[in-house]
Parts: C-alpha cells; structure tokens; sequence
C-alpha cells in the first residue's frame, strides 16, 4: 500500500550497549502488554516498533540488565 | 477441520486478574478437565494488574464491616440499580478470598496483630485494604497457573464465541497476534475475562493509548458476549475517572486519603465529603472542575515528611509506576505543590461503574455455556477483589456445566464468515489504517457520547458510527500487529454503539455524572427503577429492555438511601 513516513519519537529507548538480545533474550519482547517491540535482527538489539505505549514498565522492570528507560510519551509528558 | 487449534473442556479467554483465577478454580473443581488460559499478551505481565496494585478497594473483613453493610454501601452508591443477590455472593466469599491470596504470598498490610489494616474511604463503612508491596501480583497468579497445570496460550486473541445450533457455547474463533493467522477451539464452556472497554473515549490529551484503563482492554468481551446473544446491562452507567491531568492514572486519593490527602479546589479547600469513586462524586467533581474554584487538584503537601515519602514510595512502585517520572518532568514535588486532576475519557467497567455483562450471582451469563467474571461482567463497584471473587465463581461453574457435555459440531459457515472478517484486512493492499479508524471513531465518541449527554448528539454519534461501520472492511493491515488493532476497531465500534443506544434508552437522569441527560435532568423511580438490558435480537438488531429489580435482601431506610446524594461538603453559616 502507499506509505508515508510519519517521524515520531518513542518513548522507549534501548541502551545497545547493555542489551543482550543477540544472546538470545527476549525478555522485553514477550512481556509487553501491548506487543510493541521487537528484535531488530541485523543489530541483535531490542527495538521499539509501535508508537502505542502506556508506560506502563514491565519491559524495564524485567529487563536483566537493565538496558531499558521508558519515558512518558512526548504527548503526555 | 483444519483450523482447529485446541479441543477444551473450559477456555477462559484473558489472563490477567479474573482469567487466572478462574483457569486454577475450574482444575481444582474438576483436575481431569482440559482448562485453557486464552491471553492477547502474556499472562505474565498482562492486564490492569500487570505491574501490581496499591491496595484492595472493596475487602469485606469481619471486625470491620459485614456482607449486609457492605451491600447497602454498593446499592446506595449505584443508585438503587443493583440486583443484591450478585452483590452479597462477592461480600460473602471476599474474606475467604483474601485469605486464600494471603496463603498463596500476596502481601496486605496489617496491624501489630496481625489483624488486616482496613482504612475508610467510603462514604459508610471501612473497605480499603492497602497492599505497600503490592507489586507481585501476577508473579503469585503465574505460580498458581503453573502448579495448577492451566494450559497457557500467549499472544491470541478471541475475536468470535462459535455457537452450536442450539445458541449454546461451541468454542470461539481466535487470532494468533503474532503470526496472523486464524484458528477455532472447539470448548464446551467459556469464561470471558477480557477486561473493560477501556479504549472507548479519547483522553483529552489525544494520545490513543493514554488511557485509564490498560489499553489491551479494548472492550473485546462485551462485543464478544453481545455477538454471541448475551444479555447486557446498565452500559449507559459509563466509567467516568478523576485523574492525574495528562498522565490519565489514578493520583490516587485511595492511599493518600488514609494519611490525610484529600481532593481540593484551586483554593486547596475540600468539596467532596468523599473521595470514593461514584457518578454522585464525579457530578461534584466535574462541577468544581468546570466552575470558577477550578481546577481539581490532590493535595497532600500540607502532610508531614515522614508520610510524604511514604506515599511517595506506594505511588511510585507500584500500579501505574511511571507517575513518579511524570511528575519529575512537570517539576512537581509533593511537598510544595498540590496535583493537577482531570476527568478521564468515558469507558465501560463493571469494576469501577455497573456497565458490564448481564451475569447472576455464579457467574453465568444468558448464554448457556458461557460464563463472565471481573470488569466486564456486571456486579457493581467489583474492582480487583470482585475479579477474584467472580473468577472462582465463573471457573467453578463452567467446569461443573462443561463435566456433564461433549463437544459441540462446529458450524462451518460461521466459521468461514469469521475468517474473511479477520483476515480481511490482510487481503485489502490499500484501505484505511486500523489507527485512522480508531482515532476518528474515538473522536467521534467523545463529541457525541461524553455526558452531558443530549439526545440529538448521541443520536448524530449513531449515524456517524454506523458510517464507521461501512468502513471497517476496508481498513488495510500490513502485519498480524495490525491485523490485532484492526479486530479491536471492531470492537470498540460495536462498544460505541451500545454505549449510545444504551444511554438514549434511560430517559431520566442517575448515577451523578455517569448518566446526566440534559433533557431528562431528573431520577424517575417510577419509570426507571429497573435495569436496563440490551442484546442482540432475533433479527440481528441492537434492542434495549427493562428488567425488574428482584426484591432487595438487604433493605435501606429512606437516610440511608440519600447518602450518596450528599456529597458537597455544605459550609455552615458562620456563627456570629
Ligand atoms: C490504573 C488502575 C488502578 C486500579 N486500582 C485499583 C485498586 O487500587 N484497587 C482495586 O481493587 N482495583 C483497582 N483497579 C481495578 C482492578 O484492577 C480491576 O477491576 C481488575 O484488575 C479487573 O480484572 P479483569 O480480569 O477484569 O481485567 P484485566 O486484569 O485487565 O484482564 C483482562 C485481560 O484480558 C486480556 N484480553 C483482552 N482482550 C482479549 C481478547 N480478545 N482475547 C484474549 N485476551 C484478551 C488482556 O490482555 C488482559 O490480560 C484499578 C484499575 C486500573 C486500570
Ligand atoms: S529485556 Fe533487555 S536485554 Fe533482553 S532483549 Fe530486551 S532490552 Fe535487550
Ligand atoms: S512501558 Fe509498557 S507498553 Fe510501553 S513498551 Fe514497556 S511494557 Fe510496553
């Protein structure tokens, strides 16, 4: 279908860093509510990839290493 | 059949309070039943639990208050409109309850005796049992599931109940949220535990999933039990909230209230008698909100220290964490400012209002077979504890219905007919997105259904959703991600719709702010005293009916019918 690229910037943010997806977690990924993120495959990094979050923390609450920081959406903060 | 993921003896579909509880109840009635735990996330970390809760809104504890007190209290707060038997069935089993989650390592605060801490929030009697450490919840529900042997189905969404020819339950028609494809299981009893219709109203601040309630909860259970013929009720009973401004969570009066916070006006003065959440409040609430001492605020900065950071460490661990963050960002410290309230978009809610499905005090809904039990089944002000209690009930009943059966034939037609509705979106290349519907339709709701309610709006707002209707099978969906919203538009559609033809229905005013029609300003005892049902017809139509009120088994005498009416604080005439 036509696509149009809308930017917004996510509340979600991933320290690369620390993550551990390309070890095989996916901790953030199964607990999400609202299934909004994803393992960017090429990087082995969790990414946010819908803009519909409720800041609600269980993905920095268990996430091992604490390699998550969700902020209030822009809209609300 | 192809399709046919799973054959069940009981499929309870959605896992986060009511669900669980329900799953482990119907093993232990019957170990050898085959009980499925159906869940749209992850029963981990899913529901309006999902981070824990800061305390029990509705615990009935001797000592403190009786199931007949504590009935009165709900029939005065839902303006007479309650069918007792419901409420008392809750009152009776809320202790055992609380001691079961008290056994299985849920943590509520207690004196030096041990005694629970019950506090008063209610207008009448003592109710509230704080939980500091609540924050667990779910890993005690996930334990229990496990020990229980529940079979756990992550990431699926039910999307229709199947019917046998008879109308009875069949089983239900799912969509794997992942993957994005279709599948039937085939059961012989079902419990809906999907929530409440929390995605119905826009937040003021037009963010789509900045709502109250956990925005999973798209009131997929009430179009699932509407579809499937189920009798529902008092939908024009809206779930109207005070809130945080902007951040749409609970400030929350219900912790602070028993240190001494309490609701203010721009002049930091009291209003309310009361801070528990009623339509009588909120009326009250939306008075001062809109009026000149506005707007509302949580004030608690005049508390000592000692308590502050006590509140401060509840508020911010646990239920809705992230307050703590908001509140950073706004530059707000409890200690110097007070906290900015609003009201919360319009839902539907049985937990915190009565809108739900029609359901009798064990659970059973209209339908044969199948069963409701937490936000979306209607047992007035049933919160948490309410889920729980009404799980049991469901699990236990639908195991003993499902022990005397086979499984149902499965109607192919109904089948095929769901599965081009849900993958419908897949096939359309082009079409509207799931979030341009929703955003409009939730638009639209707050236009034309958000109270005051007017006929002539709610009548133009049926128009306007019926024209939504026309779009949805061109909505286009480019992943199972959003083939899962696409099904919720659906959902939420049908939602407005009830929420609409409901409140048209009721031609007098009552439950405060929940039920304000301009036209009908007025309580009419004589015409309305009643429950008004709406289902799906014969002929495939929307209807809306009265049914009477059993007798009560608790009477109220005329004062203590009255109290919710008294809500304004009434300044006495200075004495000169
Ligand atoms: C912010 C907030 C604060 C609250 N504070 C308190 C409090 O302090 N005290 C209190 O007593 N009560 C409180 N409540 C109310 C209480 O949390 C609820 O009444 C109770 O948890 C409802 O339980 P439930 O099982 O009906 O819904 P939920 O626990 O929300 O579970 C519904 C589940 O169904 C799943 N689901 C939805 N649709 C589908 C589908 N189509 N297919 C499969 N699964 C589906 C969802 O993912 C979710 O897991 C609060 C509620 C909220 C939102
Ligand atoms: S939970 Fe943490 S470590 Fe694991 S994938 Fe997510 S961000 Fe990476
Ligand atoms: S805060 Fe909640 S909704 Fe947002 S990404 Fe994390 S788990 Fe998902």
């Amino acid at each position: 279908m036509t696509m149009t690229l809308n930017r917004v910037s996510v509340p979600v943010i991933v320290d690369e860093g620390k993550c551990i997806a390309d070890k095989g977690c996916t901790v953030c990924v199964d607990v999400c509510p609202l299934d909004l993120l994803a393992i960017d495959l090429l990087k082995g990094k969790a990414y946010m990839k819908y803009d519909e979050c409720w800041y609600c923390l269980p993905c920095e609450t268990d996430c091992p290493t604490q390699a998550i920081r969700v902020d209030i959406p822009y809209l609300l903060r | 059949m192809s399709n046919i993921i799973a054959e069940v003896d009981v499929l309870v579909i959605g896992g986060g309070t009511a669900g669980p509880m329900a799953a482990v109840k119907a093993k232990e009635k019957n170990p050898a039943a085959k009980v499925m735990l159906l869940e749209k996330a992850h029963v981990k970390r899913s529901g309006a639990i999902s981070m824990g809760m800061d305390g029990l809104n509705n615990a009935v504890i001797p000592g403190h208050a009786t199931p007949e007190q504590y009935v009165k209290e709900i029939t005065v707060a839902n303006d007479g409109i309650v069918n007792q038997k419901t409420v008392m069935a809750y009152a009776q089993e809320s202790f055992n309850m609380i001691n079961q989650l008290d056994r299985w390592g849920v943590k509520f605060e207690k004196d030096e005796t041990g005694d629970y801490a019950v506090r008063k929030v209610h207008h009448m009697g003592t109710y509230v049992l704080p939980m500091p450490e609540g924050h667990h919840m779910k890993k005690v529900l996930y334990r229990q599931l496990k020990k229980a042997r529940v079979e756990i189905t992550n990431r699926y969404m039910a999307t229709r109940l199947l019917l046998d020819e008879h109308g009875a339950i069949a089983g239900a028609m799912v969509l794997d949220t992942r993957e994005g494809t279709f599948g039937v299981i085939r059961a012989k009893a079902v419990i809906l535990s999907t929530g409440a219709a929390g995605r119905l109203g826009l937040p003021s601040s037009g963010y789509l999933f900045g709502t109250y309630e956990n925005p999973t909860n798209a009131g997929d259970g009430y179009a699932l039990a509407y579809h499937a013929g189920a009798e529902l009720s008092g939908i024009e009973c809206y779930q109207i909230n005070p809130l945080i401004k902007d951040y749409n969570g609970p400030a929350c009066a219900y912790v602070t209230g028993p240190f001494g916070g309490y609701t203010a006006n721009s002049k930091g003065e009291r209003f309310i008698e009361c801070d528990y959440w009623s339509g009588q409040m909120m009326m009250e609430f939306y008075k001062e909100l809109e009026g000149g001492n506005g707007p509302v605020f949580l004030k608690i900065d005049h508390l000592a220290e000692e308590t502050i950071s006590n509140i401060e460490t509840i508020l911010h661990t646990n239920e809705r964490p992230s307050r703590g963050r908001f509140h950073e960002g706004r530059n707000l410290n409890y200690r110097t400012g007070m906290v900015e309230m609003h009201i919360s978009e319009i839902g539907l809610c049985s937990g915190h209002s009565a809108s739900g499905v029609w359901v009798d005090e064990h659970a059973a809904t209209t339908v044969p077979g199948l069963y409701a039990a937490g936000d979306l089944a209607c047992v007035p002000h049933n919160y948490m504890l309410g889920a729980f209690v009404y799980g049991k009930f469901a699990g236990e009943s639908a195991a003993e219905y499902a022990a005397g059966r086979t499984l149902a034939p499965v109607d192919a037609a109904q089948v095929a007919q769901e599965a081009a509705r849900v993958l419908g979106p897949l096939n359309n290349a082009e079409g509207f997105t799931p979030t341009q519907v929703e955003y409009k339709l939730r638009r639209f709701v707050n236009d034309y259904l958000q109270p005051p309610k007017v006929s002539r709006k709610m009548e133009i707002g049926l128009q306007r959703f019926a024209e939504i209707g026309a779009d949805l099978p061109f909505m286009s969906a480019t992943n199972p991600h959003e083939l899962m919203r696409a099904m919720e538009v659906h959902f939420i559609r049908d939602c407005a719709e009830m929420a609409a033809r409901a409140s048209l229905y009721r031609t007098e005013s009552r439950w405060g702010l929940y039920h304000y029609r301009v036209e009908h300003p007025e309580k009419n005892d004589a015409d309305w005293f009643c429950h008004a049902q709406l289902k799906k017809n014969a002929a495939g139509d929307m209807t809306c009916f009265k049914r009477p009120i059993e007798p009560y088994i608790v009477p109220l005498d005329d004062a203590e019918k009255d109290a919710y009416n008294r809500m304004r604080i009434v300044k006495q005439a200075a004495v000169a």
